[in-house]
């Protein structure tokens, strides 16, 4: 604990009711300076605080809510909590519950979760507690009954905790425009932003704010700088690959020497195999546990529960453990795989101890040799203090259409007052009344160009111009599908006979496999049986290494600035500060080519095993690499260079083909690739994936319907159909103009291909090679290598029909 | 019978699976629809006419209301390539039967279009048992020889029918597509409608009407032909 003595005579100690000093007293603490100043500004209509994790953060965001509510005056409702993690809300529960217990204060807390039971939330709307625990997703729903101008009359103040990992996403989005929903049923809610360390808390404040008002930013202490290393091993890093199975001797051997130790990997994928490994090499049997998205809940909390319970000595997780849950007595923290992104490096060592003022301690994991390279730049960047952020678009407009449905659900409302309120939203704050008036219309009519639902609207205008559900009964379906989390869609996993699921798999996954094949989940090797239904039925597996490693495919992109610090130190003269292993590797690289450089792209032709390569380097991040390896194929494809295939990585995309390129100016002829883009987007998967998303989102399609599936899945039709069809006849139709947008920045990441183009506005190194270079040759070894595949998938599918009609004896039967 | 001109003159395309069933030959288009040469029958079924606008009736989603548009140009397609004597649409060509008045005066038009000059037969489905009144014949059941036409597969074989939606697939080689499933007495087809989902090929209530021998033809940009019940394979020798 800290020892800030409070100055004698500052406000806060006059409005710190003596009860409450007295309690801080008894735990040994003093108040921080910055839970101090939240009490004498408790009356700012938006506040954000800045705060290291540790930093009693949670305290300082209820502290003037306790102390309001110490009379016992207040009816109903009077503060909201909004956490991004169910998990989160209770834990806040259990933290909370301390206070208020031991000064025995009149206060009522109750969470609101998917998880809390129906009769509990009909109860709560009924008799709301004096602090409510929620999630955006639950908050939407709650401003969506009839009776919440009600519920929530009274409401004085919502807290946002984490409101940095919220407002990234769709999420927040959604949340601010539900606040601003519930700022007209209560014009004094102050709101409160809690934030861990971030690298623009300015943008954080003007989504908090209620537009166009001010929300001021309070910084507290950051406290001592993390202690960052990057593990050494006696083992080299390998060339390729992401599991950092060399490095699991070493990490054991950290895990003995801490209390409690954090293992974060990238994708649940890698968690897996790396808690495999690991159980396989822990001689001592320590107590190791896992944790990640896909796990079955029951399961999840069995290991959260042991956590907290101090009988882990380490747990191997994923981002679903990033954000601030209070999980005692972590000393260390251990990232495998380069972390991608410093932001959330520094988030993630601040998980290492909840204890302010002692440095969070915390070592990095490379899983090959160019990670290496991007572990030492993130550690530079985290000494430097130099976060990275990509600026965020304009509101997102299917948050929109769903934000109206919504409100229609609440009851009949007027559209100009609408179209007010959400203009009060930062992010909305430049939307225009067309833009407003094509979500409404989309909500009200479809929105469609050539044909229009005359009988069947789904708003319709009451006599006092005030506009409504034509059937009331919509509203129910409306409520089922309300959120923003990205479905995808997954199937459970179960071990035959048993009743409980394992886990999840991605369904796409689950296409891919086939009777006896063998894959990880939950730690365990397990054998595919058979698709019953909507769930994979396995058996346990003694094998020891599965066949089949990934079943799920998140991989983060390297932000554009540490990939620029990369460059930076690829142009240093030697390099002091990596390992000999990794510099003699770029060392050779630059004897036998070049190293990249940031304004230049760099292309090396070789030929290799019979195959013509061409590597480009242009360090645009996975994602963009991706699509450029689309589109340069599709490019070599019209050149006559008979492409076969590629493998993007976040720095470079490697191809091989039957013919050299010569000349790779002519690859990058800007309008040739543009043209490309734009045929090449029509039909790509990325779009439909992403048009599936924004769908959802703004209710054209029903996640959710109020039967569950049964039998088999003849009434439902894929959202692709509905894809092509709009392509087809209504181009420009509002949600295929989200899923454009959307696409261009996300998953097809066209922006930083455009901005690598710019950067290097045609310079090209050229360098033919007999030989792969260096740097390419881990490429070679990469997985998820994609083929060129045009007209070659049908042929594919057509041989494989073949064979199996001969193999029957079927071929041969009278046609 | 028809004259062996006829039959040259009306060939389907390359890309059809051709075969014979009950003395017939046929022929299942990659479109989905059923050919039957010498006499210039064309099936189709399941076209789910009107399904946007029952989704907004029940639902209030509003999905894209395109699908008579789309379903009418795909058939116009069929029908400008082969020039049919007869057209039988196999049942559930509507929604429902309050679909009917979907069907706005564009697409009431295109119909009549493309039933001048040739017979068409509306076989009522469980989705439109009643009367619907856009031209040509309603009924329950039609015979082709001793082969029937109607909407559910019944006992009394050899038949053609529709209802399932049957889509089938080879693990690995993409999604499933809709089919053709037939055996020496049974044929199935696939749904022709723009909006339809599917049926797996091998769920229980579909493979027990086929006889061990049977034969499922995926529609796409070919028709391919492949056995319902998949003999063990190696998966290298699939090429996976």
């Amino acid at each position: 604990m800290n020892d800030h003595l409070p100055d004698n005579a500052s406000p806060a100690q006059m409005i710190l009711p003596q009860m409450f000093t007295d309690w801080f007293a008894s735990r040994g603490w003093t108040i921080h300076p910055h839970q101090r100043e939240m009490l004498d500004r408790k009356d700012a209509p938006a506040l954000l605080l800045i705060a290291p994790t540790g930093g009693g953060k949670t305290l300082a965001g209820f502290l003037p809510t306790l102390v309001e509510l110490t009379d016992g005056e207040h009816t109903g409702l009077h503060t909201l909590y909004v956490s991004p993690l169910k998990a989160l809300a209770a834990d806040i529960k259990r933290n909370l519950r301390m206070p208020v217990d031991e000064m025995n204060l009149p206060i009522r807390i109750e969470d609101r979760t998917g998880d809390t039971s129906y009769t509990q939330k009909r109860r709560q709307r009924a008799d709301p507690p004096h602090i409510l625990l929620t999630t955006p997703e639950s908050l939407a729903l709650l401003t969506s009954y009839e009776d919440a101008p009600r519920i929530f009359k009274g409401v004085q103040r919502v807290v946002v905790d984490e409101i940095h990992a919220l407002a990234d996403s769709k999420r927040g989005d959604q949340l601010m425009l539900a606040l601003s929903r519930l700022q007209t049923i209560a014009p004094d809610l102050r709101r409160v932003g809690l934030s861990a360390t971030v690298e623009n808390p300015q943008a954080i404040a003007r989504e908090l704010a209620c537009h166009p008002d001010p929300c001021p930013i309070l910084q507290a202490d950051p406290g001592p700088a993390p202690d960052i290393q990057m593990l050494v091993t006696d083992e080299h890093p390998p060339w390729t690959g992401g599991g950092a199975k060399y490095a699991i001797p070493a990490v054991l051997g950290q895990v003995k020497r801490h209390k409690t130790t954090l293992i974060f990997h990238n994708t649940r994928a890698q968690a897996e195999i790396f808690f495999h490994n690991l159980w396989l090499a822990n001689d001592d049997a320590l107590p190791i546990g896992i944790h990640h998205g896909s796990l079955d809940r029951s399961q999840r909390e069995k290991v959260e529960a042991a956590m907290v319970a101090g009988e882990l000595k380490a747990i191997v997780c994923t981002g679903s453990l990033d954000l601030g849950i209070d999980w005692g007595d972590v000393d260390l923290v251990i990232q495998v795989g380069a972390p991608k992104n410093v932001k959330r490096l520094v988030q993630r060592i601040g998980r290492a101890n909840h204890r302010y003022n002692a440095p969070s301690k915390a070592l990095l994991v490379p899983a090959n040799r160019f990670e290496v390279v991007e572990c030492v730049a993130a550690l530079e960047a985290v000494r430097a203090y130099d976060l990275d952020g990509e600026p965020k678009g304009p509101g997102p407009r299917d948050v929109l259409c769903q934000h109206i449905l919504i409100t229609a659900c609440a009851g009949p409302f007027d559209v100009d007052a609408l179209y007010q309120e959400v203009i009060t939203v930062g992010a909305f704050a430049q939307l225009s009344r067309a833009e407003f008036d094509a979500c409404f219309d989309f909500c009200a009519t479809g929105g469609y160009a050539l044909r229009a639902y005359d009988k069947w609207k789904r708003l319709l205008q009451r006599p006092d111009g005030q506009w409504q559900l034509r059937d009331p009964r919509a509203a129910q379906r409306i409520r089922m599908n309300i959120g923003t989390i990205k479905d995808t869609e997954t199937l459970k996993v179960k071990l035959k006979g048993n009743f409980k699921a394992l886990g999840e798999v991605e369904e796409a996954f689950a296409a891919t496999l086939t009777p006896g094949d063998t894959f990880l989940i939950g730690g365990q090797i397990v054998r595919y049986d058979s698709l019953k239904e909507l769930t994979v039925q396995v058996t346990r597996d003694a094998s020891k290494t599965p066949k089949i490693a990934t079943f799920m495919g998140t991989k983060f992109a390297t932000s554009t600035q540490l990939q620029a610090r990369i460059l930076r130190m690829f142009q240093q003269e030697s390099w002091p500060q990596l390992p000999d292993h990794t510099a003699e590797w770029l060392q050779l690289q630059r004897n036998i080519s070049k190293l990249p450089e940031a304004d230049r792209v760099l292309v090396e032709s070789m030929y290799f095993d019979k195959r013509h390569y061409t590597c480009v380097y242009s360090f645009a991040g996975r994602n963009a690499q991706q699509t450029l390896g689309l589109l340069l194929t599709q490019r070599m494809e019209e050149l006559g260079l008979h492409p076969m295939g590629f493998v993007a990585t976040d720095y470079a995309t490697l191809f091989w083909g039957l013919d050299p390129v010569t000349d790779p100016a002519t690859l990058f002829d800007v309008t040739a690739i543009n043209d490309g883009f734009e045929t090449w987007l029509a039909g790509n998967a990325v779009m439909k994936k992403t048009f599936r998303g924004a769908a959802t989102i703004a209710m054209l399609i029903e996640r959710n319907l109020p039967q569950a599936r049964k039998s088999g899945r003849q009434a439902t039709f894929s959202s692709d159909i509905l894809y092509d069809t709009l392509s087809k006849y209504d181009p420009d139709h509002l949600i295929l103009q989200i899923t454009r947008e959307e696409a261009l920045r996300g998953l097809v990441d066209f922006g930083r291909i455009s901005e690598m183009m710019t950067r290097t506005a045609g310079r090209i190194d050229h360098v033919t090679l007999d030989r792969v270079s260096p740097l390419a040759a881990p490429m070679l070894l990469e997985r998820g290598k994609v083929t060129v595949a045009g007209k070659a998938a049908e042929r594919l599918l057509e041989d494989a029909a073949a064979l199996l009609m001969e193999n029957a004896g079927l071929s041969q039967l009278p046609q | 019978m028809l004259a062996k001109t006829a039959r040259t003159r009306h060939l389907s395309t390359m890309n059809a699976h051709v075969f014979s069933f009950n003395e017939h030959t046929m022929h299942a288009e990659p479109t989905g629809a059923l050919w039957l040469p010498e006499l210039r029958v064309l099936v189709v079924s399941d076209l789910h006419f009107g399904k946007s606008d029952r989704i907004a009736r029940r639902t209030g989603t509003l999905i894209p209301p395109y699908e008579n548009l789309e379903t009418l140009n795909r058939l116009d397609a069929d029908i400008t390539r082969l020039d049919p004597k007869t057209v039988i649409c196999l049942g559930d060509s509507f929604d429902d039967l309050d679909g009917v008045e979907a069907f706005d005066n564009t697409n009431r038009t295109t119909l009549t279009r493309l039933q001048a000059g040739r017979k068409w037969v509306w076989i009522e489905g469980n989705h439109d048992p009643g009367p619907v009144n856009l031209g040509g014949t309603q009924v329950a059941e039609y015979s082709v020889g001793s082969v029937a036409f109607r909407h559910i597969a019944s006992d009394a074989v050899p038949e053609v029918s529709g209802h399932y939606h049957p889509k089938h697939g080879i693990a690995g080689k993409g999604r499933q597509k809709p089919c053709f499933i037939y055996d020496r007495s049974r044929l199935i087809l696939p749904a022709y409608g723009a909006y339809t989902g599917g049926l797996s090929a091998t769920h229980a209530n579909l493979r027990g009407l086929f006889d061990a021998r049977a034969i499922a033809v995926l529609t796409g940009p070919r028709a391919i032909a492949l056995p319902l019940t998949a003999p063990k394979l190696s998966s290298a020798k699939l090429g996976r």
